[in-house]
């Protein structure tokens, strides 16, 4: 196994990108935290996984701790830490189970070094000021950055926070395994819905392939779930799924989240499901998170429902413009993303629930945005 | 150095005073929350902004230096 610089070194050359949302190049990221660690960092493995579309980390987790454990050992490590949590989300039991499992089977040296944090319920808990504030003080809602995580993190050491898919990437660039491989969570109206492990410079349509082929025609697809954007088909079928083919559209996989959505289903609908969860997610500490999430919801709602007020959409319109970055963490950032993306995919479709219509066979789908079956 | 208008999104509570101070620099959503010009402070405003820095009743606002 190299050492642990020279890991830092191949992580930047394999060019491997965080896999919890941000795609922010791993390597870099462990680089920034041993130059301010001096022996005294924190490796935090998130593994709360709160995207409702998502399973890949709980599987993840669940089916090859050994792995996760591997490259959290490897970062903490390289940037010079001593201690290492491993923050699953409460729900996930089965990964738990696997990982506590798997910790028993290691050495007495290595499990006193090694913490386990239940993830509390909740989308933003996974946020990592919001895990760092749950560490340190049982409050899994975000802070005010900076300091961010990587400056002042869990006991107010400097923390690197990663996601546990990133950690096991890294544990197999270590074992000298090519990292061009991901976990994506496929779902909506496809014939196999789950988990795949995908071949980063397969196309959208070779991963609906893996997934059994369409179960529908398909109008739109979401990529990187509520957090996310919908891209229209067309657009992105034959695209390489791997971040810069898609960066260069303007889109990212995020987690890993392909949901597709049939002809038939209206994405007015799905987006008002989406919104309406998002705006239920927000920690409520931010006036614009908290109003604007909330109306945006009410807003998209009643235009899925085909009874708007008179200006519904022109509200959203503008709304949707003004969120970003506006929150202390990025949730109002992911939702105000989607939103726009909806609001152009969906131009018809929004223009004719203003007029009281919609332009779709079923305004609910029973597939649609229903989170798949557990896989593990 | 530059300097750049920050708001603590958690302290601010909506009171709007600083927008009423530096209407070329902030504005307000529909819930009365701030919206900052993007950008550095021009010299101009310098003084302005330093007012609405310290009008602000929860200390959410600050002028922070940037590389321009
Ligand atoms: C609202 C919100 C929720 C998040 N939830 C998760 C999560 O459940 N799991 C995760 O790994 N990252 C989540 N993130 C991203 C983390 O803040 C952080 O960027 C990530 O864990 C870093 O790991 P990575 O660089 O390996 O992706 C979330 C971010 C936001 C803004
Ligand atoms: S932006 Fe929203 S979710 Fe994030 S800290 Fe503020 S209120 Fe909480
Ligand atoms: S004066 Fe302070 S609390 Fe009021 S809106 Fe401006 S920043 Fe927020």
């Amino acid at each position: 196994m190299p050492s642990s610089r020279h890991l830092i070194g191949e992580l930047e050359s394999a060019n491997l990108l965080g896999r919890g949302g941000a795609a922010f190049p791993v390597g870099r990221k462990w680089r920034a935290v041993a130059e301010r660690a001096s022996g005294r960092a924190v490796v935090l493995a998130n593994g709360a996984e709160g995207e409702p579309l998502s399973l890949k980390d709980r599987t993840l987790m669940a089916t090859r701790p050994h792995l996760v454990i591997d490259g959290a050992l490897l970062a903490a490590e390289a940037v010079g830490a001593p201690d290492i949590i491993i923050y699953v989300g409460a729900k996930h039991r089965a990964a738990e189970a696997a990982i506590r499992g798997a910790l028993a089977e290691r050495s007495n040296q290595l499990r006193s070094r090694v913490r386990m944090m239940s993830a509390p319920d909740g989308y933003v808990a996974g946020e990592e000021s919001a895990a760092v504030h749950f560490i340190n003080a049982g409050d899994a809602r975000p802070t005010t950055t900076p300091p961010r995580p990587f400056e002042r993190g869990v006991d107010g050491r400097p923390t690197l926070v990663q996601n546990v898919e990133s950690l096991a990437m890294a544990a197999q660039i270590a074992r000298g395994i090519d990292a061009n491989t991901g976990l994506v969570t496929v779902s909506g109206a496809v014939r196999k819905p789950g988990l795949q492990e995908i071949d980063l410079g397969w196309t959208f349509s070779d991963v609906a392939a893996a997934a059994g082929g369409l179960a529908r025609p398909v109008q739109a697809v979401l990529l990187g779930g509520y957090f996310g954007a919908w891209a229209p088909v067309d657009e992105v079928w034959a695209l390489p799924i791997a971040a810069p083919s898609l960066r260069a559209r303007g889109f990212t996989l995020g987690c890993g989240v392909v949901h597709a959505l049939s002809e038939d289903a209206c994405g007015v609908d799905a987006t008002a499901r989406i919104m309406a969860y998002l705006a239920s997610q927000s920690a409520r500490q931010c006036g614009p998170c908290l109003f604007g999430l909330h109306a945006i919801g009410e807003c998209v709602r009643r235009l899925a429902a085909r009874s708007p007020q008179a200006s519904d959409l022109d509200r959203l319109s503008r709304w949707s413009g003004q969120l970003a970055g506006r929150g202390a963490c990025k949730h109002p950032d992911g939702a105000a993303g989607l939103l726009g993306s909806a609001l152009s995919v969906f131009a018809d479709d929004f223009a004719a629930h203003q007029q009281r219509r919609c332009l779709r066979r079923s305004t609910s789908h029973p597939a649609s945005l229903q989170p798949v079956a557990a896989v593990a | 150095m530059m300097e750049q208008l920050q708001v603590d999104r958690i302290r601010c509570d909506g009171h709007g005073l600083c927008a009423e101070l530096l209407p070329e620099a902030i504005s307000l959503d529909d819930w009365g929350f701030p919206i900052l010009k993007t950008g550095a402070i021009p010299a101009r405003l310098a003084e302005h902004a330093r007012q609405a820095v310290d009008a602000c009743p929860v200390l959410a606002l600050r002028l922070a230096k940037v590389r321009s």
